[in-house]
């Protein structure tokens, strides 16, 4: 199931339930996410997984269990504690996230003038390399509504590498772009992922994306509302016990063969 | 429709469109209900053409068999009919889960009410509370709120608002004259007008025009602002940058508004007591007149009142206006309902918060 080598695990998510009210949305969610990985939470559209996310960025407190940084539980962190691991993360959102009150320069240089010791002119000069980075050089002075969806994808990418951070969270980065720039910010992903040494924690459906980039990932199931599988996606589409998470990943509506 | 043994055959005929008012599935329903059958064929032999009206139909007649109990078939119907209904029966109807029903009256417990009221109370007393501590943190120089958002808040709420404010100032401070000097004239005492509108203008009316102004304008501004950033994800992006929303966004509305209120409210003042003269001159009362009965009246106290006021206003605007922001839904339609709450909120605050000001300073007599 997990991966081969035993490694320390960076992120634990620990029996986890997600609730709105009454509303049970998904139970007992207990998995690790290692060091190095690219790990997919995956499932139907509807089953919470970008309330996953939120839950393990620390935006909405879990009804019941915890979730752990190298070992420390978020929830119970003091705040100074709390933001300090916060700093070592880099999210972009669904809608990107960028303040669009600001330009695409100030929307990287904010974390930048909060986190770091750079003078002025050393944040200008990081920023531009940012910006080149994700391929968006020279559009410092732009606004987001400026600049086409998958810039914007990207310029969201751009200051969530701002500081470098261990930790990378996309919350569906391909959603509504393009096959082609679709895969060409898979790519990107992997190259900075690589480059920095950062493990990436993704919430996607795009299965070219999740057979691309993945090495691990979780599936949460709609109807039993908890996951039901956990592993290499390649692995799971050949191997899963479980029919409907063969579905998801064979992208057929039907179970094959001696499915139940 | 044909009966033999408990089986039913609805032939269809004709044409199944609009325009041709086909029978509708209604009266079917009753005939099968009267005299329910085992099962129920429907042939469409006849049928010379059709669209979704006919689809409606079967989809109808295939639900009513599935409730019933009835076995429902179909012969002869037209090429593509049975696909499509195959496709719209695939996945089964939704059902509300059941709820009992609460009758309207219990909406107007008392109980209940309060429950409400004093959840509502509690959350706002639980933003005051932040926005103070993050006020401390402003004060200690800790928070993380830019003097550059601050300076374009104050520019938003201030200079752009002098046209709107003139105009309602100057009409205000003509309605004040006019109201005192239609009274004062029984009594032969046009003169004291100057005192009415100074007096009036300072301490009330022109505070509370320029407040209204502000709800309306900048209030439901920033809920709609804020709205739109908690929409597009970009008050998760604050929070998890470990910013806080209140220090960096609800701070520098609101100082912009404190600070610019009480510049508005001398300004909306001046042209109120403007207005005031207008009136009184077409009353005989000369400028001159005017002005020295007008200085007569004015103090330093009448002129703290309203800045007193301005200030508590303001801040209970900006209080409205981002919390109904901050606490806003992520569709549009939830920046839209923000705003109105915002503008909705304020002004039942400004109107409160100046009942109380007044007794309190009537008690202190000043």
């Amino acid at each position: 199931m997990s991966s081969s080598e035993p490694k320390q695990a960076l992120i634990e998510v620990r029996d986890v339930t997600m609730a709105y009210g009454t509303n049970v949305i998904q139970s007992n969610l207990t998995f690790n996410i290692y060091q190095g990985d690219i790990f997919v939470i995956m499932g139907g559209s509807g089953c919470g997984k970008s309330t996953l996310l939120k839950h393990m960025l620390g935006l909405i407190t879990p009804d019941v269990g915890d979730i752990l940084y190298s070992g420390t539980s978020f929830y119970s962190a003091s705040k100074a504690r709390r933001d300090s691991m916060r700093q070592r993360w880099g999210i972009t959102y669904q809608s990107g996230g960028l303040f669009s009150a600001m330009t695409l320069e100030e929307n990287i240089t904010l974390p930048l003038e909060l986190y770091t010791e750079y003078t002025k002119a050393e944040i200008k000069d990081v920023v531009a390399y940012k910006l080149a980075l994700v391929g968006l050089a020279g559009y410092q002075a732009y606004y987001p509504s400026e600049i086409s969806g998958g810039m914007r994808k990207r310029a969201a990418l751009a200051r969530a590498i701002a500081l470098d951070p261990e930790i990378l969270f996309f919350d569906e980065p391909s959603a509504g772009l393009d096959p082609i720039s679709s895969s060409l910010l898979d790519d990107l992903i992997v190259q900075i992922k690589e480059s920095m040494g950062a493990t990436v924690v993704m919430v996607t459906h795009e299965l070219p994306s999740i057979f691309a980039i993945a090495n691990n990932s979780v599936y949460l199931d709609n109807i039993s509302r908890t996951m039901i599988e956990y592993g290499n996606p390649a692995q799971l589409r050949d191997h899963s016990q479980k029919a409907v998470v063969r579905q998801f990943l064979s992208r057929s509506a039907t179970a094959d063969e001696d499915s139940a | 429709m044909g009966e033999s043994q408990g089986e039913s055959l609805l032939a269809l005929s004709g044409a199944w469109a609009q325009g041709h008012n086909p029978e509708p599935f209604k009266t079917i329903a009753s005939r099968l209900i009267s005299n329910p059958p085992h099962a129920l064929t429907i042939d469409g032999t006849e049928i010379t053409h059709w669209d979704s009206l006919l689809m409606a139909f079967l989809l109808q007649c295939h639900d009513f068999c599935r409730t019933q109990g009835i076995a429902f078939d179909t012969r002869q119907l037209p090429q593509g009919t049975v696909e499509l209904l195959d496709v719209a029966t695939a996945v089964k109807a939704h059902e509300e889960p059941e709820e009992t029903p609460t009758p309207w009256l219990s909406t107007l417990d008392p109980a209940n009410l309060l429950r409400k009221a004093s959840s509502g109370t509690r959350d706002s007393l639980a933003f005051i509370g932040e926005v103070t501590i993050a006020m401390g943190r402003l004060v200690t120089g800790r928070a993380n709120t830019r003097l550059r958002d601050f300076a374009a808040f104050c520019y938003q709420t201030g200079p752009n608002a002098f046209g709107i404010i003139s105009l309602t100032s100057i009409l205000v401070g003509m309605i004040l004259a006019y109201l005192g000097a239609v009274q004062l004239r029984q009594f032969g005492a046009e003169i004291y007008v100057a005192d009415l509108v100074v007096i009036g203008t300072l301490r009330e009316m022109g505070v509370l025009m320029t407040a209204v102004v502000m709800a309306g304008r900048t209030g439901a501004a920033y809920a709609a602002q804020l709205g739109t950033m908690q929409t597009n994800e970009e008050i998760d992006a604050i929070s998890t940058m470990g910013i806080s929303p209140i220090e960096f966004l609800v701070l520098p509305r609101m100082l912009a508004l404190i600070i610019i209120m009480p510049l508005l409210t001398v300004y909306a003042d001046l042209l109120g007591i403007v207005g005031g003269g207008i009136v009184a001159g077409g009353m005989g009362i000369s400028p001159p007149q005017y002005i020295t009965q007008g200085m007569a009246a004015l103090s330093i106290t009448q002129i703290a009142v309203g800045l007193i006021k301005a200030v508590v206003f303001a801040a209970l605007i900006a209080i409205a206006g981002c919390r109904a922001g901050i606490n806003s839904g992520r569709s549009s339609a939830a920046v839209g309902q923000a705003a109105t709450t915002a503008v909705v909120t304020s002004v039942v605050y400004l109107i409160v918060a100046d009942a109380a000001i007044n007794i309190v300073f009537q008690q202190l007599g000043i």
